[in-house]
């Protein structure tokens, strides 16, 4: 896109392109986090209302009191920004910006659709973990910052969770990433294309098992309910962010409803075909690469939507989770991460093993012998070496290969 | 097409380690010890960053996830759950600084010679290298690094480490060209060392450092045993619950 702008610019513009196109996606995905908070934020209201038998926004704009997110934006905006009279200035004002950063940094990973991504990664879903990870910085520095004791024990509370559940929930990444053998999240995804009996979570029992136990983790490391502990009780003391008022609260709310678009979004590209529909719309109507570009491009939209209709309802899952579950304890947090979650994830891992191992063929998906390709990519192109040293290597190349498939012959 | 005017990986190089030295040097010179957590972890993520740029992507995530996301936690953990009073705020004395001085000028001794004798970073001219690959692949995105490129040219590799980002013609989600890290280092873990299909350095058997699995299965199965120990050790269960 960025060579065809600069086709059109004057030589001595053209760097300007690039800028330019760069800072548009910038922009797009900035629109995620900040649109997807607000409408989020509007159907938790909605949802949480329906579930209590209340109404939920009725006021603002006519039907279904839509305009309430404006509302909600302006007022946040608007507010005064107060701040402790104790409280350490400068990291009291990064704070919500080092949570928003890691959440928007994590978009930078995430495929919307069959190769429309900011940054194709050949480890993305390791990338993504990572940068989350990273949000608990703006918790710890938050509850430190504000030279309260309660919002210091709220950080600590959740900080203490969110590292704790994050070992679950790699162990539950790991399963996908096993079967496909891949970390590329747009590859993850496209291996399932065709019809939902392709989705990984319905690969074999233990990767159904093991969505339940990433959803459940996923909740929890996004701090969500029944898992918000880091909130002694919401109406009192807030946790860690008590003493945020205005914008700065508003950035740690964005951060926590993009981190669980992002999740939402992982668990639809992991385990539920990513962008591929339950039919294949689009290969049927013939929207792919084979018929051009801007067939393709059409498809890819179709794609866009199955996605995004992933990710709402990932978020409404949450949604109704957090307003129908109770909260739990600290003691009960842990116990759930540590005696169950983590062993049952180590358990489904093994399974998943071992079933992609005996039988690669699985439901209706094939293991992919991964290292046949790459030693077939070198036996096209035979390295020019001392005869010794190729002999040796090359007899264990063939080693590994008689293992691969092996494996593979299974199907 | 012209990317020459701005040489935007030395921008983004020179962007990154402006960012790790700097908050490096904030660290250090920091008097409270949250804020010196806080330009460690600026300082770390920029030298992940440093990773990212040199086309080293799981190297750079792998920075992320175990010194931003794991010991900094970790660190500032154990300072808030210990620094008391007198230690939240550091002071150096003259002594320590003297000692620090001498300790770090040694290393730079060291290091800023070393840096500055590889000859591949001094007349690799990078942006010249990923625009003529960009060129050859139709405009597609390249990763590569300048020190990478010239091995491969020596050494008649399939010069692997130049991958345009779809490279899967036939659709089977396998790549057609391998990919640029992963895949080279899982295999490595089984003991298969694409890399080195290549002669290694003298004296080095081929293949010789591809043992990991073995090593890995071998951790594994000691942190088992020493989980089993903590069970037999453990204080035995009362005859009746604690209430």
């Amino acid at each position: 896109m960025a060579e065809a702008l600069a086709s059109y610019l004057p030589q001595s513009l053209a760097p300007l392109a690039y800028v330019a196109i760069g800072l548009l996606q910038c922009g797009l995905l900035l629109l995620v986090p900040f649109i997807g908070a607000m409408f989020f934020v509007w159907i938790e209201r909605k949802v949480s209302a329906r579930i209590q038998d209340r109404l939920g926004p009725t006021r603002c704009g006519g039907k279904y009191g839509w305009l309430q997110l404006l509302a909600d934006g302006l007022k946040l905006i608007t507010k005064e920004d107060l701040r402790p009279a104790d409280a350490d200035a400068v990291l009291f004002r990064l704070a919500p910006y080092v949570s928003f950063c890691a959440s928007f940094a994590a978009l930078l990973a995430l495929p919307f659709s069959s190769g429309w991504v900011a940054q194709q990664m050949d480890v993305g879903v390791f990338f993504i973990l990572a940068v989350l990870g990273l949000e608990v910085f703006g918790v710890i520095l938050a509850g430190y910052a504000s030279a309260s004791k309660w919002s210091l024990f709220g950080a600590m509370r959740e900080a203490a969770q969110v590292v704790s559940y994050e070992v679950p929930l790699g162990m539950c990444v790991v399963v996908p990433v096993l079967i496909t053998g891949q970390m590329d999240l747009v590859k993850i995804a496209d291996i399932q294309q065709g019809f939902f009996t392709n989705w990984l979570v319905f690969h074999d029992p233990f990767t159904f098992i093991t969505f339940w136990v990433y959803f459940t983790c996923a909740t929890a490391s996004v701090n969500r309910a029944p898992f918000d502990l880091a909130e002694a009780e919401s109406e009192l003391v807030a946790g860690f962010h008590t003493e945020y008022s205005g914008f700065r609260w508003l950035a740690f709310y964005m951060a926590e409803y993009g981190s669980m678009f992002i999740v939402s979004g992982l668990a639809a590209i992991l385990f539920f075909g990513g962008w591929n529909g339950p039919i294949p719309i689009a290969d049927l109507l013939g929207l792919t690469t084979d018929n051009g570009p801007v067939l393709a491009w059409i498809g890819n939209l179709l794609g866009l939507f199955n996605f995004i209709f992933k990710c709402v309802a990932g978020v409404t899952f949450m949604i109704w989770v957090r307003w129908t579950l109770p909260r739990l304890r600290i003691d009960q947090v842990m116990q759930v991460c540590l005696k169950y979650c983590t062993p049952i994830a180590a358990v489904m891992f093994l399974g998943a093993t071992l079933w992609t191992f005996y039988l690669p063929g699985g439901v209706g998906l094939r293991a992919m012998p991964y290292a046949e390709r790459y030693l077939k990519f070198y036996d096209a192109a035979p390295p020019a070496a001392p005869a010794t040293n190729v002999a040796q290597t090359s007899a264990e190349a063939t080693q590994i290969s008689a293992v691969v498939r092996s494996t593979a012959e299974g199907e | 097409m012209n990317v020459d005017a701005i040489n935007w990986h030395t921008f983004f190089f020179l962007l990154f380690a402006l960012f790790a030295c700097g908050f490096a040097i904030a660290t250090v010179v920091a008097a409270n010890i949250v804020r010196m957590a806080m330009c460690l972890i600026i300082s770390l993520g920029a030298t992940s960053g440093l990773f990212f740029l040199a086309g080293a992507d799981f190297v750079g995530s792998m920075q992320l996830l175990i010194y931003v996301g794991g010991t900094l936690v970790l660190l500032i953990f154990g300072v808030m759950l210990t620094a008391q009073g007198p230690f939240v705020s550091l002071k150096t004395g003259g002594g320590d600084w003297i000692v620090a001085v001498m300790l770090s000028g040694c290393l730079a001794a060291i290091l800023i010679p070393a840096a500055f004798t590889v000859a591949d970073w001094r007349n690799a001219p990078a942006t010249k290298v990923h625009s003529e690959h960009a060129a050859q692949a139709g405009g597609a995105k390249v990763y590569l690094t300048s020190t990478a490129e010239e091995h491969a040219d020596e050494h008649a590799v399939p010069d692997w480490t130049v991958s345009t980002t779809p490279g899967d013609t036939n659709g089977d989600g396998i790549p057609d060209a391998p990919p640029k890290t992963s895949t080279p280092i899982g295999l490595g873990l089984l003991g298969a060392r694409v890399d080195r299909l290549q002669p290694g350095p003298a004296g080095l058997k081929a293949g010789m450092s591809g043992y990991l699995l073995p090593f890995e299965l071998v951790s594994v199965h000691l942190l088992v045993v020493l989980v089993g120990a903590a069970y037999l050790a453990r204080t035995k269960r009362r005859a009746r619950p604690k209430m």
